[in-house]
Order: C-alpha cells, then structure tokens, then sequence
C-alpha cells in the first residue's frame, strides 16, 4: 500500500514535471476581441495559448479539463490597485504606498510587492489574473505618506503590471514600468478624488468662495503654482537628458530625472490622477507641453473633456462605478453611468478599483455601468483587452488569442454577473488553485460540530 | 448652513405623490415569504391590499405596467449612519447612553433620497463606535421630503449601540490610533478587557438604579407615597434594555470580544438584539445562535483594518447555515443603494438560496428591528414599502425604477430623469440671480470673504 503510493506519487510529479500542458475541451471561448465560439478546445503549452479550435486532439499525457457548458475568457485585469503593496490598510507597517517626497519617479512599486500577500489568492477566485499596482492610492490620502506628517506627492513612482501569481516579483511582472504615476494639483483640493470629500464646482467656488485666504482665487494662485511646480521638475529633467545626451562636462547622475528619460521620450506613460473635467483639460495642455503620453486615472466627471480625450487619443482609468455623486446636487446615478457617457464619448477607457478590498468586486463594477447604458461587450473589454492595450501589453495579454500568454478563466456563466462562478483559473498556463485564506476558514468553521 | 448648501438644499426637494391605489400588474413579485409568482399587487391606503397572479382592479387605481420588471419588498438597512447630522459619535466618555439619534435627525441629508434611489425604505440609524456603549437609536423609514417627525418608524422598539474592538478602545490608546491624535487625553478602556469591564460597570450601576425603580414601584403599587429615585439620563436606556424594552446594537468584530459580549448579556440578564458587523461571527456561530442574537454583517469587507482581517465572504450564508438570523447591511452611504447585490453575493459566496439572499436585506433586518409585522416581506396587510427593478434584483445589472414607502411613490427614476433639464436651469438660475445681486452690492470689487465655505 505505502509503496503504491510512492509509485502513484512519482507518476503524477513525473507527468506534472514533464508536461504541463492542459487542454480546455469544447468549452464555449469567449475571446472579446472576436466573435464567441462554440464548442471548441483551447490548447494551453509552456505558458502560452497554442491553439484554438474544435477539433485539436490531445496528445497523450496532456491534462484534459472537460469543459462541456463552461466558457472561457481572458483573465481579468484591474487597472488601479495597490496590491502586494497594502495588506491592512489601517495597519502602517503593512502598507507601502505613499512615500514622502514630491517628486519620486525613481520609486518602483514592483519591488515592494509581496508575492505572498493574502489579497492576491483572494482576487484569483474571482478572476482577476493581473492587476496595475501603484506606488499611490492618488487621492484616498496617498501622498507625502498615507498616514499623514509629509509633503504632498506629484509624482508618487512606477506603477507596475503584474501578475496575481508568481514566486517572486520579477516571477510576477508583466511591465515593471506601465506608468508613472503623477497625482495632478486640482482647485478644490488635491488628488485624484478631490481629497477631503465632495468638492463644489468652480461655478460655485468662484460665487460664493469670495476672494480673502482660503477663498477661491487664493486656492486659484495655489493651483497654478503647483502646475508651475510641475513643468519645472520635467524641464529639468529634460535638461538632464540633453546633457546625458551631449555628454556634458561634469555631467552627474541623478536617480529622479534618470526615472524621467522613458516618460520623456513618451516610451512610459504617464499616469495622471484627475477628477475633474477643468482639470482634466488642464492634464492634457500639460501633456501637450511636455510632449508626454498620458492616461488619465479615476475621472469623476468628464464634461467638455471627453471630446478632447477623444481626440488625442487619451485613454481614461475609470475609478469606481459604485461611488456617490462628487456634489450634493449631482444626480444620484453620475458615477454609474460615467462609462456610458465615455463609451457614447468615443474615449478608450478601463476599470480600476482602486482599493484593494474591492479588486475582486471589478466585474460588477462593469455590471452597474451595462445596468445604466453601457453596452455589455465594451463592459467586458474594459476588464480585459482594453487596459491591455492602455498598458502596452495587448500583445500579452487581454484577450483569448493563439500565441498569447494562458491567462484565461474558464466559468460557470457570464462574468459579470455575481452569482457565476470561476471554475478553473489559469496564469501563464499555469492552474491554479482556486482556494484563498477565506475558502480555508469557511471549509474549518463549517466542519465545527 | 451657507448659501450655497441652501441652494442645494432647494434644487434637491422632489415632492412625493400622495397616498394612491396603485395595481403593479405583470411582475415577478418576489414576496420573501410567499414565494415568488409573476403577477399583480395591489396597494391603498399605504398598504399592501391583495396579491396574486390575477387580482381584481380596484377603481380608481393607478396602474404600474410591471411587465418584465421585478418588485421585491422595500430594503432595509440595519446599520446606517445617515441623516444624522454628523451626529454620529459623542467620543468623550466611554458610557454614551445618554445621547440620542433622535435629536440629530437632518430629514434633508441627501443621503436619504439616494438610499431610496438604491431601494431602501426603512434604515436603522445608529450612534457611531466611539464608545463602549453608546448612544440611542432607532429606524427611519426614508420618506424623503417629510421632517424629522415624519421620518421615524413609529411604534419601532427604539435601540442602543454598543461597541467592541478597536474603535472604542481606540481613544485609550497612548498612540492615539490611525490619526495620530496623541494630544487627546487617554480616555478608558485601552484593551478589549477595559471594554468588557466598562460595560459590566455600566450594567453593575443599571441593575442599582433598577432595584432602586423597582422598589419605588412596588412601594407605590402597595398605596404608600415614597420618593422616587433621581432620574439618570444615562442608566434610564440601559434599565429599558434590561427590561427588554430597548434592543442592543453591538459593533463588533472578532470571535473573542463577541463570545465576551453574549455572556456579559447572559451574566446581567438581558439579550443582545443584533451583532452589527460580526466579521468573525462565523467562528462563534453555535454560540450566536444559542443567545439568540441576530447578526447583521458586510457581504465582503475585509482587510481594512487588523480586526477586519481574518473577515470572509462566507460569513453571511455560514452564519445562516448555523441558525443564526442574518442581515446584510452597508454602514456606508454608499454601499446602501446596492443592498440588492450585497445580497446576490450571498448566493455565490456559500450558495444561498434566492430568497434566503433576498430575505438578508428585507425580513431578516426586519426581525432585528422588530418590525417584521409591518415591513420585510410582500404580504396582504404589510406596510407597502415596495421596489421595482428592470433586472432581476440580485445582480449589478439591475436598477430601481419606482419605491413606494407606505404606498406613496418616493423614487420614480422616469420623473427624476426627466427632471433634470428644469432643476439645471433653476439651478443656473439661482446662481445668475446670486452673481447680479454680488454684482450690486459689492460694485468696487473687494468683496467680504465668506465664511464657512462648505464643511
């Protein structure tokens, strides 16, 4: 008995070992960026998708997962997170976003995430296979350190692509450098939600706000300074790069502008927290001064904005759906069909969350804007091919696609919807288990007598 | 209040219809307690008058062409701290008792209107988790547009709030908490020990204070004339709980501090109505049920906090598997106007049942409350506080379009879509007549600074 099982064991690691490729068996394939098919089979090979069709036949030892009802999809990805950076977010010693500093481009986020962290299996079993992690929350009190006692950041670091699995973060990177993350001064506070809770528009501030300390043109002066502040900061460190360049006498090497070189030859994006339209506008010109690539991150409205997006081909994080009215007069559905009013819009858009205890919510958060008019399929790429295309990784990853890393889910029904379940799980090919911290405490306090 | 909150203030009333007869033909009626059926509910004098897959139209009655919508019974939300005014903590003493919700009721929190955006007709208004015991509570039902009066849930038992964990001991702690507030003096308790003793403490000097009443009763009930106990403000709430009349609303968070809680209540005699939050409820569920305690707790937070960490999705349907009442609620203005899909994660995290999910933000919080005679289900007699969805109600897909509280239409998205172009140009409006009186007053520029410019 004990010597079969020591047989029966080498046999499974052998084959484990020496094969892991899987075939997902007449499933039904969603790829998003083509039509649906039925009943066919998904070859997955040394981490990639190498084949889809209906009729590819399994070679001997390849792992068959019979899929008959199932379908597949693009694993999704979340475009605003902090994950493996914060585990308790009242717990300082776990958190490490939200550096001091104001200019920081040199910080890098991928080096700080914690492969073990509990949020990643919990975010798997939902679906989610990658996720941008940012160096700052941008507005939810990220910057000058999110506990307070700092300078407010500008520019917080390197946000990076990972993946929700790996062994190590470099196991883990998709794109160590997606963007850099720039938190855009606004009027009515900083940040990418405006800071300290709903903020009038300027109609409003301008009217009533009068014109002593605090007023709103003090607040006016405040602003323009910081955006001054800012074009200061990138043209030095354009000058930097000339002088790199030139090889000018004396020349020093300076960690910050060094971080700069990628953002200012536009090979990284910057991503530029903004909630309102008038400071959206205001990103842009900046971009358009500095010659930079933008994103712009968690929008709460966008207005005259859009068109402008539009057309300069700005894609937009949207933040989350389920969120209240950024004023008290606003209607009360404004965040929830902010999507719809992108799509209609013609601006490229995808989701974030934007706090770690809701990545695993990022599909309803798609569900509410399809409930208030955006139309489903774009709801879906906006989980999967579209933040693939905004991150520069669409080649990757986002889609069901024949030579495309294996990040795929393999469901119960439609993903958006809450009561689906993910049935099988796989990253870069690989399967995973489909069990976190949660599962094990449920299955250890079901079984109490 | 500044102008421009008063601006808002009038851009925001909306005016209910008056109590009508209305039929809502034609939809999938999700009763709660009787099943779910497509057909017609027909609703007067602000009750629910019949029910079935064919009904009789009344004359009269305003019909609601439900056809291909859902109508479930109005959400209620057992943790919510809107409409009241900031009121919210009364932080300086760790025994609140004396303070009451029902003096910081704002009837015009906007807050009110969009949980009925969201569905919910009735809310159980809580004291905030500064304190070890804390203030006095009790359900509004969201008639948006009435004044404070008019909001409260009458005849509703009214409760009090305690709290366990790292809130009140929070204020305790020499590092002053997540604010760093370390200038604040330390207030007791400091550990989940300190919180178990000031609530005995508190409940040594209730069952005093009772004795004192109770023999002062029974002396005048025997014809003598003696003179009555002083009255204290803050024991009086805590003899109502001891004599059932007042029902208790523990925030809590771990297993250890809930067990503590339950026998503490066993120890002086008296219930714990609801755990509020109960993140770790599922480890001590056999105990929950035992005492009797409903359990009212996030769908899925967690990791927000030390406490919240070992939190699970499961916790709702475990709870339920183990016979404990359970709610869902949201604590959150936010998370209120989608108790519909809390709910539905119910049914995906531990595989509840359509209804039981449902009955988690409509019967079971009315059991809590005590108002399940008159609210929670879709049932002949029961109050008609009633939503209609496009979608089935479980999901994120679905939408309110009408709530009806007491019969009357509250939330109509239709008329508030619609309504947006005139309340636009009333509020552009008001602000040209503002900038021309500006302009009037103040013709050499320089004018005066406003003070108290939003909050």
């Amino acid at each position: 008995m004990k010597l079969l099982g020591i047989l029966v064991g080498c046999a499974v690691a052998a084959l484990a070992a020496s094969n892991d490729t899987v075939l997902i068996h007449n499933a039904d394939v969603y790829p998003v960026t083509g039509a649906p098919m039925k009943g066919v089979s998904v070859l997955v090979q040394d981490g990639k998708i190498a084949d889809i069709g209906p009729k590819i036949v399994a070679a001997k030892g390849v792992h068959v997962v019979e899929a008959k009802g199932l379908r597949v999809y693009p694993g999704m990805l979340d475009s605003g997170t902090e994950l493996g950076l914060s585990e308790i977010g009242a717990v300082r010693e776990t958190v490490d976003t939200g550096e001091l500093g104001e200019f920081m481009p040199q910080l890098r986020a991928l080096i700080a995430v914690n492969p073990e962290s509990e949020h990643f299996p919990v975010v798997r079993v939902n679906g989610i296979t990658s996720v941008m992690t940012f160096p700052s929350s941008g507005g939810r009190g990220g910057g000058g350190g999110r506990f307070g006692g700092g300078e407010q950041q500008m520019i917080s670091g390197q946000a990076a692509l990972i993946h929700t699995d790996g062994w190590t973060w470099e196991d883990m990177e998709i794109n160590r450098s997606a963007a850099m993350h720039l938190i855009f001064p606004s009027i009515a506070g900083r940040g990418g939600r405006g800071g300290g809770g709903p903020a009038p528009d300027s109609t409003v501030l301008e009217l009533f706000g009068g014109a002593g300390a605090g007023s709103y043109t003090a607040a006016r002066r405040a602003y323009e300074q910081q955006i001054a502040k800012i074009n200061d900061f990138f043209d030095d460190a354009r000058k930097y790069m000339k002088a790199k360049a030139a090889n000018a006498p004396g020349f020093q090497r300076d960690l910050k502008f060094e971080a700069m070189i990628p953002v200012l030859e536009r090979k990284m994006p910057v991503a530029v927290s903004a909630s309102r339209a008038s400071t959206i506008h205001d990103a842009i010109a900046f971009a358009d001064k500095q010659n930079i690539k933008i994103v712009i991150l968690q929008p709460r409205e966008l207005g005259k904005a859009a068109a402008e997006l539009k057309e300069k081909n700005i894609p937009v994080i949207l933040g989350r759906v389920l969120a209240l009215p950024e004023t008290e007069d606003g209607a009360y559905d404004e965040a929830f069909t902010l999507p719809a009013e992108a799509y209609k819009a013609g601006v490229k858009f995808a989701f974030g969350t934007f706090n770690n205890e809701f990545v695993r919510n990022l599909p309803y958060q798609a569900a509410t804007a399809v409930g208030f008019g955006l139309p489903y399929e774009e709801a879906l790429k906006a989980v999967t091919i579209n933040p693939a295309e905004i991150w520069g990784v669409s080649d990757r990853v986002g889609s069901v696609e024949k030579g495309k890393v294996a990040d795929l889910m393999v469901t119960d029904g439609d993903p958006l919807e809450i009561q689906t379940q993910v049935k099988y799980l796989y990253i870069k090919g690989k399967e995973i288990a489909l069990t976190n911290k949660q599962t094990r405490l449920y299955e250890k306090y079901m079984s109490r007598q | 209040m500044t102008k421009a909150k008063l601006l808002w203030a009038a851009l925001i009333a909306i005016a209910p219809l008056g109590a009508e007869t209305f039929v809502i033909k034609n939809a999938t009626v999700m009763t709660v307690t009787r099943g779910t059926f497509k057909g017609s509910v027909v609703v007067k004098d602000g009750k629910i008058a019949d029910m079935g897959e064919t009904v009789a139209t009344p004359a009269g009655a305003t019909v609601i062409d439900g056809t291909g919508q859902y109508l479930i019974p109005g959400i209620i939300d057992c943790h919510s701290h809107i409409a009241a005014d900031g009121g919210i903590n009364e932080g300086s003493v760790s025994v609140s008792s004396m303070v009451d919700i029902r003096d910081v009721i704002n009837p015009e929190d906007i807050a009110i209107y969009r949980a009925l955006a969201g569905g919910v007709t009735t809310a159980n208004i809580l004291h905030g988790s500064a304190n070890a015991i804390g203030g006095c509570t009790l359900p509004l039902k969201m008639r948006w547009g009435k004044d404070a009066q008019g909001m409260i849930f009458e005849g509703a038992t009214p409760g009090i709030k305690f709290a366990l964990g790292e809130n009140p001991k929070r204020a305790g702690n020499p590092q002053g908490g997540r604010g760093g507030a370390a200038t604040v003096q330390a207030r007791y308790p400091a550990t989940r020990m300190g919180v178990e003793d000031t609530i005995r403490e508190a409940f040594n000097e209730a069952k005093a204070y009772k004795a004192d009443w109770d023999e002062y009763n029974a002396k005048v009930a025997r014809g003598e004339h003696p003179i009555p106990p002083r009255k204290d403000l803050k024991l009086e709430p805590l003899k109502e709980v001891l004599e059932g009349k007042r029902f208790v609303h523990a925030h809590c968070y771990r297993a250890d501090e809930i067990l503590m809680l339950l026998r503490v209540a066993d120890d002086y005699g008296f219930k714990i109505r609801t755990l509020q939050h109960v993140l770790e409820g599922y480890k001590v569920a056999k105990e929950i049920a035992a005492h009797g305690a409903g359990a009212s707790t996030f769908s899925d937070w967690w990791s927000y906090k030390a406490e919240a960490f070992d939190a699970i999705p499961y916790n709702a349907a475990l709870m339920t598997k183990k016979g404990v009442v359970v709610s869902l609620n949201s604590d959150d203005a936010e998370l209120m106007r989608h108790l519909n899909s809390e709910a539905g994660k119910a049914m995906k995290y531990g595989g509840m049942s359509e209804t039981e999910a449902l009955a988690m933000v409509t019967l079971n919080p009315a059991k809590q409350l005590g108002i399940d005679n008159r609210v929670g289900s879709i049932e002949v007699g029961k109050d008609a506080d009633l939503v209609l969805y496009d979608k089935f109600p479980l999901s994120d897909y679905a939408k309110v379009q009408k709530v009806l509280i007491d019969g009357t239409v509250y939330f109509d998205r239709d008329k508030e879509v619609s309504g947006r172009p005139a309340k636009q140009a009333e509020k552009q409006k008001l602000i040209d007549k503002e900038k021309q009186n500006q302009q009037r007053q103040q013709p050499r520029g320089g004018r005066a600074t406003q003070g108290g410019q939003g909050e």
